[in-house]
């Protein structure tokens, strides 16, 4: 693997967002408004929940980290998506970027665009609820990187899927973490789930970060086999989506799609 | 490897490809030599792009071998792309992108020394230079051809595959690329596969063309001799001649 050649390609979509603020202003409008939003349902709670009063920034916590999910499979799949739209995949694969090179600057972008998304959010919500993300400590540096890479997995997989199918799988990008969201626990236990679905829910690794958000919130406890867990189980995710998504390339190149594919 | 085989550029033999029961590519052989400029003529749907698709490693081959400056493309394609490159009308660079960002893109992507300086050099010889910094889908279709040869460029390919370069350009600026192209491979010896429809272009780059009708060779030596082998005055006719003909009168050339 080159990394000159990684950023190169990431160099591309760092011009793009340079170049146009609202694509910057995009990136962090929506984790701006979630925070807000439940910022003031926390300061609601406070007063009604006698749970959410035992640690006040809980679903502040637990919503700035779904976004760091959320962001981190959207920064693969858009500039997956932006190669597309602008019709680029085959003089990209005539250079001698290797797929995994591609996937590589792809979530070095994914990167880039979450902490651009996400840290007007955090660090507004200091002064506004008094909240500071930050106070997690050193349990954050491993929520933020087991979310970061379960969000490359959806965004590499969903990228598989368009590469295959085509833009008509595009939707996907947008909505795909979504059916995801009722079972990892975001906002609540795990134990709140139904008995059958708490096996399903324990599978992602997105659940074991955020019942661990809670341990750290509540307990003050860094709960180790949730970020062992977390760790695994987005190890093996990781080389399922990646793995799926060389085979949609070699498809792609059996079927002659690199230099069709396009709006 | 023989004397042969290490002048030749890019070397395919049998190469097929198949989709489904439709063969596009069917059992093509030829050799391009080093420093030659090499045409490959046929109507839409004779099978010029899906070659050129696989000599570019963007599509696999049902069967056939393809030897690219000496590697297997095949196995191996990665040991020779960066001494590769191609320019196609209907495969754009970014058009979000400056001129300048794109080029400096794709110099890094192929690994250029000083992508800077290069992008530099690209700008003044192609009279880039007005419009580096302006978005590239805001320019002319003329200039879009100068920036996309210049993408192709951009690595000083050894061997550059151009499918239709000079389409949908006004006579002058396509008078302007058949002349920057001459230079070129005249000051670097590059190896040049060109697609295109266009005859007078072919008979004035050409050393050698290739005919292909339904993804078969069907005929092949250099302009001056189809014209004669058939009778005619001009590429132009004898291209017609072998796109109208039937079947039975269009076997493959031995």
């Amino acid at each position: 693997m080159s990394l000159s050649r990684v950023w190169a390609l990431m160099t591309r979509h760092l011009y793009l967002l340079r170049g146009s603020w609202p694509r910057l202003l995009e990136l962090a409008y929506w984790p701006m408004v979630q925070m807000i939003l439940w910022g003031f349902i926390t300061q609601f709670f406070m007063t009604h929940s006698n749970w959410v009063a035992q640690a006040a920034g809980v679903l502040i916590a637990a919503v700035l980290l779904w976004d760091v999910l959320f962001r981190a499979q959207l920064g693969v799949s858009v500039s997956f998506l932006e190669e597309m739209w602008s019709r680029n995949l085959g003089h990209l694969f005539v250079a001698p970027l290797r797929p995994v090179e591609f996937l590589a600057a792809l979530m070095g972008m994914s990167l880039v665009r979450t902490t651009i998304g996400l840290l007007p959010a955090v660090l507004v919500a200091i002064p506004l609820y008094h909240f500071n993300l930050f106070s997690l400590g050193l349990p954050l540096i491993a929520f933020f990187a087991n979310l970061l890479v379960m969000g490359w997995v959806i965004g590499i997989a969903v990228s598989a899927l368009i590469l295959r199918y085509g833009l008509g799988a595009e939707s996907f990008a947008w909505v795909a973490v979504f059916a995801l969201a009722p079972i990892s626990g975001i906002y609540y236990p795990v134990a709140t789930l139904p008995a059958w679905l708490q096996p399903l829910a324990l599978s992602l690794p997105s659940t074991h970060v955020f019942e661990g958000m809670r341990a750290v919130l509540f307990q003050d406890a860094f709960p180790v086999v949730h970020f062992v867990a977390a760790i695994a189980l987005n190890a093996i995710l990781f080389v399922v989506a990646a793995t799926a998504f060389l085979i949609a390339f070699q498809r792609a190149r059996t079927l002659g799609k690199l230099l069709q594919m396009g709006e | 490897m023989s004397a042969d085989q290490a002048s030749s550029a890019l070397s395919v033999v049998n190469l097929t490809k198949v989709y489904g029961t439709d063969i596009a590519v069917d059992r093509l052989t030829f050799d391009v030599r080093r420093g030659q400029t090499l045409a490959l003529l046929g109507g839409n749907g004779a099978g010029k792009t899906t070659t050129l698709s696989m000599l570019l490693g963007l599509l696999t081959p049902t069967s056939g071998s393809i030897e690219v400056l000496g590697e297997d493309m095949i196995r191996h394609r990665f040991r020779v792309l960066g001494r590769m490159n191609f320019s196609s009308p209907y495969v754009d660079v970014p058009h979000r992108l400056t001129v300048r960002q794109n080029l400096l893109v794709y110099a890094r992507l192929y690994s250029v020394p000083h992508p800077h300086r290069r992008v530099a050099e690209l700008a003044e010889d192609l009279d880039l230079v007005a419009f580096l910094d302006r978005a590239t889908g805001s320019l002319s279709a003329g200039q879009r051809t100068r920036v996309a040869l210049a993408k192709a460029l951009v690595n000083r390919p050894d061997l550059l595959l151009l499918d239709e370069p000079t389409a949908s350009l006004d006579p002058d600026t396509g008078d302007w690329v058949r002349s920057y192209l001459e230079t070129y491979r005249a000051a670097t010896g590059a190896t040049i596969l060109l697609a295109s429809h266009n005859m007078g272009e072919v008979e004035r780059l050409a050393d050698d063309v290739v005919m292909l009708r339904r993804g078969r060779l069907v005929d092949r030596g250099t302009p001056a001799d189809l014209i004669a082998r058939y009778g005619r005055t001009s590429l132009e006719e004898v291209f017609l001649d072998i796109a109208r003909a039937k079947d039975a009168s269009t076997d493959p050339a031995p």
